[in-house]
């Protein structure tokens, strides 16, 4: 681990075969999570915080999808090079994931017990039986009612709550590092989105591990992050502290995403403000900056690559004239 | 309850029979809308949140009459629709819509959006192929789609941009009232707020009521005038949006409110957190519903009680339930 940071991801760049060629989803994304922390990822769809992700544990779509790139570290390991045996270990063992829709992470055919086990069979190497009582402790962990009962269950028996917590209960079950949660909470309800927040908060101060959260609720992300990367079109275009990004926003986008949500407190019926046209489709994004791109500016500084520094101890920005204030 | 009413509902139910056995004997029935009364006035946007599978869908859905209701009666600008049949409601399925959750399904994927906007007047025999065509043209304009998308179909588009398509073709008849269900949780928060201002401009223009059916709180405290809470199949708090975020009573509901994420980290509040999922509506428990969830002392008593809505301050109705009111508030609906 090099100077308490867990997870190193510098300037990388991950793209897809397309029939329109090679497209970049992700371009030049750099970002650390500290050990022990919370990164909020935050961002309109397609922006390219999911295949971040999916580059750190090399789960992307095959064979459309690589990393062409730039440098991954977790714990000082360079997880670009590594072999698929190692990242094999490394997935499920120390960078434990959750995906978003649990119904797809499961399989609809095997019993919840042995999808639990299975994760401790593999990467513990226990027998059976061990590994049946350490999945039902895990459950039980996740507080999940009667585990030895859940765990004859098939997915399908289970409430969305319920399957969320299976989900958590797998990517935990090794005690990870670092843990990916892909939008965990977006399928559910907003009681049962506070319970499993709640729940992965006290189990992330009791196992000591760091979170990446893929969202684009900003309401989650003021409640849990420690830090924020605010992400446009496969870049990041600023990323701070929590408490400095909610009060010191410094990108155009940034600010725009924060003024755009109706909150209990404004006033009903009023006008919320909104984002001017859509995001550019990845095949037409601009080499220069992209939210220009998005409001149609055409002035010809916005053609160059906008410089991404650390503009305040902590607060990296993306440098455009037209986007950013300093 | 006063005249300017467009829509009522009194003593709503709407029970699906749970079929078991060889001879598939009715054995139960899930009470998706249990013994609900509301109404809605002209030009004015009732909110209706609660958790997945408390009924509020199903509540629209009867209130359009997609679904046929149990029991009760629903009255639409004075005249009973509760019975009428298919062929009796078509003359008034102009005058209610609906806008659905998921852009992407709602439209047929091989028409183009020309054709799926014009598809209100075909059927309803109205105007000339070039009538129509003007019509469509100046729909589209009233959602903020160019006249060029017309032509295309709806896969091309964002979804924001099918949600006004859709919004188009709910708009085409003219209606009155408009059914929107879970309109924008489909979408991203930026395309989110432009949505939920045209639905607003709309309104105001065209004099339109709405039943917003969201689970996001805000949103729905955003465009609502009253807010109607539902728990497993009733209303359990009716009232003003501001009335029923800034003064809660229901516990269901403080615990709802509570639970909605705040954007600024700097907040830090007490959540309620709620044990367990919604219960299944299959057979709900005797008396309070959500005394039984949290495990109230007092659930036993309120079995056999009656639990309807009383009014505890002006225009704020709320359950009459032991296990889910403050002492003060107790004695003041029971007393």
């Amino acid at each position: 681990m090099s100077n308490g940071y867990l997870l190193e991801v510098d300037r990388l760049i991950t793209s897809f075969e397309t029939e329109q060629g090679l497209l970049r989803a992700v371009d030049q994304v750099s970002f650390k999570i500290p050990a022990g922390k919370t990164v909020g990822i935050v961002g309109e769809s397609g922006c390219g915080k999911s295949v971040t992700a999916m580059s750190i544990v090399r789960l992307l779509p095959q064979p459309s999808g690589k990393v062409l790139g730039g440098e991954i570290h977790f714990k000082g390991e360079d997880l670009l090079h590594c072999s698929d045996k190692r990242m094999r270990e490394v997935r499920g063992g120390e960078i434990g994931v959750i995906f978003q829709e649990p119904m797809a992470a499961l399989n609809p055919v095997h019993r919840i017990g042995r999808q639990v086990a299975e994760v401790f069979r593999i990467h513990k190497k226990m027998s059976k039986k061990d590994a049946w009582d350490a999945a039902t402790e895990m459950l039980d962990l996740l507080r999940i009612p009667a585990p030895e009962k859940r765990m004859m269950d098939y997915p399908h028996h289970l409430s969305g709550g319920m399957r969320q917590r299976v989900v958590i209960a797998i990517a935990l079950a090794c005690r990870p590092d670092l843990v990916i949660a892909d939008e965990p909470t977006t399928a559910l309800d907003v009681t049962v989105q506070a319970q499993i927040l709640d729940l992965l908060g006290s189990l992330q101060s009791e196992m000591g591990m760091s979170v990446m959260l893929i969202t684009h609720d900003l309401g989650v992300i003021a409640e849990t992050c420690d830090e924020v990367v605010v992400m446009y079109a496969g870049r990041v275009v600023e990323s701070a502290p929590v408490n400095e990004l909610f009060e010191n926003p410094l990108h155009a986008y940034t600010k725009a995403l924060l003024r755009s949500i109706p909150t209990l407190e404004t006033p009903p019926k009023s006008v919320l403000p909104t984002i001017p046209g859509t995001v550019a489709g990845l095949a037409e994004y601009t080499h220069g900056c992209r939210f220009c791109q998005r409001l149609g500016r055409k002035s010809p500084v916005t053609r160059e690559r906008p410089k991404f520094k650390e503009v305040q101890p902590g607060h990296w920005l993306e440098i455009c004239k037209e986007c950013s204030e300093l | 309850m006063s005249d300017s009413a467009i829509l009522r509902a009194e003593n709503l139910r709407v029970h699906f029979p749970v079929k078991s056995g060889l001879f598939l004997r009715q054995t139960g029935a899930v009470k998706a809308v249990d013994d609900i009364s509301l109404e809605l006035g002209v030009g004015e946007t009732l909110g209706l949140v609660g958790e997945s599978g408390c009924g509020k869908s199903t509540l629209g859905k009867a209130l359009v009459r997609l679904l046929n209701p149990t029991s009760g009666k629903i009255t639409f600008e004075g005249r009973d629709i509760t019975h009428l049949r298919q062929g009796q409601l078509r003359p008034l399925r102009r005058d209610f819509q609906m806008i659905f959750q998921d852009p992407a399904e709602s439209l047929d994927s091989r028409m183009n959006v020309r054709t799926i906007v014009e598809e209100p007047f075909r059927i309803h025999k109205m105007g000339n192929r070039v009538e129509r065509r003007k019509w469509v043209d100046e729909l589209l304009d009233t959602v903020g789609l160019s006249k060029a998308s017309a032509e295309r179909y709806s896969f091309e588009f964002s979804g924001g941009q099918r949600q006004r398509i859709g919004i188009a073709r709910a708009l085409a008849l003219k209606p009155k009232w408009l059914v929107c269900d879970e309109p924008v949780s489909a979408l991203d928060v930026s395309v989110q707020s432009q949505i939920l201002n045209l639905l607003v401009d709309l309104q105001k223009e065209f004099d339109l009521s709405y039943l917003f059916i969201a689970h996001d709180l805000s949103v729905v405290k955003h465009v609502s005038d009253r807010v109607a809470v539902m728990y497993l199949g009733k209303i359990v708090e009716l009232a003003d949006s501001e009335e029923i975020y800034h003064n809660p009573k229901h516990a269901y509901t403080k615990a709802l409110l509570s639970a909605v994420p705040i954007a600024d980290p700097k907040v830090k509040r007490e959540k309620i957190l709620l044990e367990g999922d919604v219960p299944s509506p299959i057979d709900p428990p005797d008396g309070s519903a959500f005394g039984h969830r949290i495990g109230h002392p007092r659930y036993e008593e309120s079995i056999g009680m009656d639990l309807s809505l009383r009014e505890i301050a002006p225009g704020h109705w709320v359950a009459a339930d032991p296990c889910c009111l403050e002492q003060d508030d107790w004695k003041k609906v029971s007393g």
